[in-house]
């Protein structure tokens, strides 16, 4: 209850700051093109099947009694932040300003019509721009469930996600991204989120992990993912959606969106090949789920390579990626000990780092003049500044997610009791359950 | 030679293994069942029509034992698995005629261990 209430009084804060609403000066009129517009719409929806597709690919790794407590979480962030993001969260992150984050300017959309707003994208309407981002504010708090997967109060869940959001991804994003973002100014590349998603959910999510502490009987039953087909059938579907994801990041139907689109295909499937030959290697033989980890690892290695790298690098990328995930999640997490349930932060976070280097090295003018070249085409500049915005990034998101995750655990307690462990979240949580035993 | 049969809840599972592996019962066989419990469980609601079934969950372990072995196996199911509360189960115990390990063609006490 006292969730709800602190929900409810969000939202009564929330639109206290409405009725004030700020006018903003008509743009000059920009011709919109609808190859781009139609583009950008389509993957915007692209975008958005990530998240059920995440909920699926983290769904099938739980055990049986949890897997609709994922599911739930992943539905809920797709319902709870798509209204952030209108209300609020897109001025926080996009609003120009020079500041921790853009204000509240375009509080509620206000001021966010249907013409284009040339900073950002001059050829689709400026709301195109908003919803196609939109998508990436919902699955980036979504990608940290794979940490604290199995154990977290649903209430503490939905607390925490809104003020992550608003508190660390909406500045980080404004950073990077915006107009008068300070890392965006410094010339920091980062084609569709390498470090505004998935540095920042990684490092999100070996923070949480290691406060909420590792699950019970973790030695003595070690827990089996209990649908593998679920975790196939959700690697398809971000597969597909990252198309959207990295190719829609040009924010037009041209020459960079073919690049980002290819370099993606390349990039996710040597980096698949590649866990697969590690697994052959190591432990005798190659799996459905190796495969199926390794394409993810290569999805998010590239995302910020994608419009600023050629298909050759994309493959070294993807073929990299596979050794660095891998380690960190056969070797490095059990050395450790920490329970990052479903590598969310040996996928996301060592994958994102990988990436934001990569760019660094292999990037190119030659493939995007509005880019930069790396240090592979005599730039050793730019390794630097990508350097620095992973370390900006690490620093920030995990001071943020330590203090955002103290508050919520005063307030309503972020871990369930251990009973409700063992019986499982889904009856716990949400009183359901996914299967049946007879019938 | 008997035969043990205990019915717990499934959350207990681990408990009771580990109570077991302590008196050295390491050979069990788990199945999930469902039985007509007594106690109500956690409810489960279908979009806010309660489901008034009275088939509950329940884990089913069959133990076969040697009859030195019986009632260390049943302290041990005991002490894993109860809670004090209606629903914590129920424990058989049966004569068991004959056991014969496959592989070996063993009978009798021999084969159980």
């Amino acid at each position: 209850m006292k969730v709800v209430k602190a929900l409810l009084v969000m939202v009564f804060v929330i639109f206290g700051f409405f009725v004030l609403p700020c006018a903003f000066g008509q743009e000059a009129a920009l011709k919109i093109d609808t190859g781009d517009t139609a583009w950008v719409l389509i993957c915007s929806a692209l975008v958005m099947l990530m998240t059920p597709g995440l909920a699926f690919f983290y769904g099938g790794m739980v055990r049986k009694k949890n897997i609709l407590s994922i599911l739930m979480q992943c539905f809920i962030i797709l319902c709870v932040i798509s209204i952030q993001w209108a209300l609020f969260g897109y001025s926080l992150s996009f609003s120009p300003g020079e500041g921790f984050w853009g204000g509240f300017g375009w509080f509620g959309l206000n001021g966010v019509g249907l013409e284009p707003y040339a900073d950002y994208s001059s050829t689709i309407p400026h709301q195109v721009f908003m919803i196609f981002q939109a998508m990436f504010a919902i699955i980036t708090p979504a990608l940290i469930i794979g940490a604290f997967a199995e154990r977290m109060k649903f209430s503490a869940f939905l607390l925490f996600t809104v003020l992550w959001a608003t508190f660390v991804y909406d500045p980080l994003c404004h950073w990077v991204w915006a107009i008068g973002g300070w890392l965006r100014s410094m010339g920091a590349l980062d084609f569709a989120g390498g470090t505004v998603v998935h540095v920042n959910a990684g490092i999100a999510a070996i923070v949480t992990a290691l406060l909420i502490g590792r699950r019970k009987n973790l030695d003595s039953n070690v827990p089996v993912p209990h649908n593998l087909p679920f975790v196939v059938l959700g690697t398809a579907l971000l597969w597909f959606g990252w198309f959207g994801f990295n190719a829609g990041s040009s924010l037009g139907a041209n020459g960079i969106a073919a690049n980002a689109f290819v370099v993606t295909h390349t990039a996710a499937a040597a980096a698949g090949l590649s866990w697969a030959l590690l697994e052959w290697l190591r432990n005798g033989k190659p799996t459905m789920f190796g495969v199926a980890s390794g394409a993810v690892a290569g999805l998010v290695a590239i995302t910020p390579a994608a419009g600023f790298v050629s298909v050759i690098p994309a493959i070294v990328i993807g073929l990299l990626v596979s050794v660095f995930c891998f380690t960190a999640v056969s070797v490095l997490k059990p050395k450790l000990g920490y329970d990052d349930s479903l590598d969310a932060f040996g996928v996301h976070c060592v994958g994102g780092i990988w990436g934001a280097i990569a760019t660094g090295l292999f990037a190119s003018k030659a493939v995007n003049p509005l880019g930069a070249d790396g240090l592979f085409f005599g730039n050793p500049k730019q390794l630097l500044v990508q350097l620095i915005a992973v370390a900006v990034t690490i620093l920030f998101s995990a001071i943020g997610t330590l203090v955002i995750y103290k508050v919520v655990d005063i307030l309503v307690g972020m871990r369930v009791n251990e009973k409700e462990e063992l019986i499982g979240l889904d009856l716990t949580q949400h009183r359901e359950r996914a299967y049946t035993v007879l019938e | 030679m008997k035969l043990i049969i205990a019915i717990i809840q499934p959350y207990k599972l681990e408990e009771v293994k580990e109570e077991l592996y302590k008196v050295e019962i390491n050979l069990l066989t788990v199945s999930e069942v469902l039985g007509h419990g007594r106690q109500k469980g956690v409810a489960e609601v279908y979009r806010g029509s309660k489901e008034t079934g009275n088939l509950l969950r329940k884990v089913r372990l069959e133990i076969a034992v040697n009859d030195n072995f019986v009632e260390p196996t049943i302290k041990a199911i005991i002490k894993g698995a109860k809670t004090g509360e209606t629903g914590d189960g129920k424990i058989f115990v049966l004569d068991l005629k004959e056991c014969v390990r496959i592989r070996t063609e063993e009978r009798g006490s021999a084969a159980i261990g």
